[in-house]
């Protein structure tokens, strides 16, 4: 029994089946309890009003953007040393959804930044990463859609994850150090978020546990769509076999 | 290997190898962007380094797919993959000779058509030499994009997609190098990274293209 | 029921719309497109094996 038994499709999909629902529904659950605690019974920050609210949305977001790269990234590497379809179909499946997330975050910070900032958009770093981080999503996709066969598309998209992985760190500290930024560091898991004091410096427990909540939520979500995505990519993939076959025959 | 280069220059100067068209859309862009922007000296000098760097960067794009499409549709991509030569080796050789046919002659162009942006008199020597440290990553990085693509009819939509993100680092350092030594200022910093960028990405990135053409060429 | 959003109510509702549709579109592709390509091999699948 280890973890490479997932490789295979058919025991991938039937796990897939059984846990989908039971994801489905925490996801569902941490998701509204999250938001509707934020969003209802959070109070006013006295600086930013209720603007404090989207936080609830930008901060798991913008985490699920990055973590959904790095969890491609896995996938990748996973495919090019022990060539497991599953995983690089995993990979594929993950990219709209990191795709979608970095919109998210990058929305509703520029919808926040409006009135706090009094700009929309602001060259700022982390602005800046994420959306050269969308435009790599796009490539990717894009490289994946534009392949025909499958073995090549996966081999090439994932070396592309890995190159891009290290040119948008690059990027990220060429664009620090381009641009020194407006926006404010992150202030969710500074010393003591946790342990419970309250700081000036970090997110007030008031805001914090429905953050994490909401932030739970979006993981749920994420693997929620992983997985329905896979499955389905594994069953368009097999369609295509069968399809070749018949036409071979 | 220097067969290799010297056949991929003279089949680059011929006709119809595109010799030169990148040179001419570079002058082209750089006589569109005061069309766009307005005339005023002033602001040409401040933005002549970025409006340079993106220019040299487009010409540079713009020649990418012939670096490999040629070889490919003839079949020699195959012969070259079965040659004695590492596949690292075939694609080093293909980024230098697309650095030489293209890069150089951005490099040596770019101060005269700085005259035409009116580029601050400190300038023309850090934009020389920031594009002459840069235009060697933008080929290397360009090659990797070109083997991604290499087998696609419409490739070179994709390729664009592709490469301009992985462009973004030499263009920030490269662009910084300029516009630092336009202004008067202290260049080192961005000249020691587009430094770091271009040694880097010569060194560690001919095996990701080679490996991604071996895939193309299963 | 609805809290006092105050100045910035307009901020705050629209970026939760945005969201909110932008997840639910997402949701609503990939389900869609699951159970497209879902019927799409049975229906593949059942016909190879009438056809032997």
């Amino acid at each position: 029994m280890s973890i490479w038994e997932y490789a295979n499709p058919v025991k991938f999909i039937r796990t897939a089946d059984v846990l989908l629902p039971w994801v489905t529904v925490a996801a569902v659950i941490c998701l509204v309890t999250g938001l509707v605690w934020g969003f209802f019974f959070t109070p006013e920050d006295f600086r930013q009003g209720s603007t404090v609210k989207i936080i609830y949305l930008h901060v798991p977001a913008a985490m699920m953007a990055i973590n959904a790269w790095l969890m491609m990234l896995i996938a990748s590497l996973i495919w090019i040393v022990r060539r497991h379809h599953v995983s690089a179909l995993a990979a594929r499946a993950a990219a709209p959804i990191g795709a979608t997330m970095t919109v998210i975050g990058l929305v509703t910070g520029a919808i926040w930044g409006q009135p706090m900032w009094g700009t929309w958009w602001a060259w700022d770093p982390r602005l800046t990463v994420f959306l050269i981080l969308f435009l790599f999503y796009l490539g990717y996709m894009a490289l994946w859609e534009a392949i025909e066969d499958d073995d090549t598309a996966a081999d090439l998209t994932s070396i592309l994850c890995l190159v891009g992985s290290v040119f948008a760190l690059l990027s990220r500290y060429a664009v620090q150090f381009w641009n020194q930024g407006l926006h404010q560091g992150s202030s969710v898991l500074r010393a003591g978020a946790v342990t419970g004091v309250d700081t000036t410096e970090k997110v007030s427990n008031v805001y914090f546990m429905p953050l994490l909540v909401s932030g739970i939520g979006f993981v749920l979500l994420f693997l929620a769509l992983v997985l329905l995505r896979t499955q389905t990519e594994i069953r368009a993939r097999r369609s295509r076999a069968l399809l070749a076959r018949e036409r071979s025959a | 290997m220097i067969a290799l280069l010297t056949r991929d220059l003279r089949l680059a100067v011929r006709a119809g190898g595109g010799f030169g068209l990148g040179l001419a859309f570079f002058l082209i862009v750089t006589v569109l962007v005061p069309f766009g922007v307005g005339p005023q000296t002033g602001l040409l000098t401040r933005i002549a380094p970025g409006i340079l760097w993106i220019g040299a960067l487009l010409a540079c794009l713009l020649s990418l797919d012939r670096i490999f499409a040629l070889d490919w549709e003839d079949g020699s991509l195959d012969l070259l993959a079965t040659a004695p030569l590492p596949m690292e080796g075939i694609v080093s050789v293909k980024a230098l000779a697309h650095w030489i046919t293209t890069g150089l002659p951005l490099v040596l162009a770019a101060p005269a058509l700085g005259v035409l942006l009116n580029l601050a008199g400190p300038g023309y020597l850090w934009l020389f030499v920031s594009l002459a440290l840069g235009t060697p990553a933008l080929s290397v990085i360009g090659t990797f994009g070109a083997a991604l693509t290499v087998g696609l009819k419409r490739g070179g939509l994709l390729m664009s997609l592709l490469v301009l993100p992985l462009y973004v680092p030499t263009l920030i350092f490269g662009a910084e190098v300029a516009r630092r030594g336009a202004e008067g200022l202290a260049v080192q910093t961005p000249l020691l990274m587009l430094a770091g960028i271009s040694f880097g990405v010569a060194a560690l990135l001919p095996f990701a293209s080679a490996a991604v053409l071996r895939i193309n060429l299963r | 029921m609805m809290p006092e959003l105050g100045k910035y109510a307009g901020t705050v509702l629209s970026s939760y719309a945005v969201s909110l549709v932008l997840i639910v579109l997402l949701i609503v592709v990939s389900v869609l497109r699951s159970r497209r390509i879902k019927a799409e091999l049975q229906r593949i699948e059942e016909r190879q094996k009438k056809n032997g």
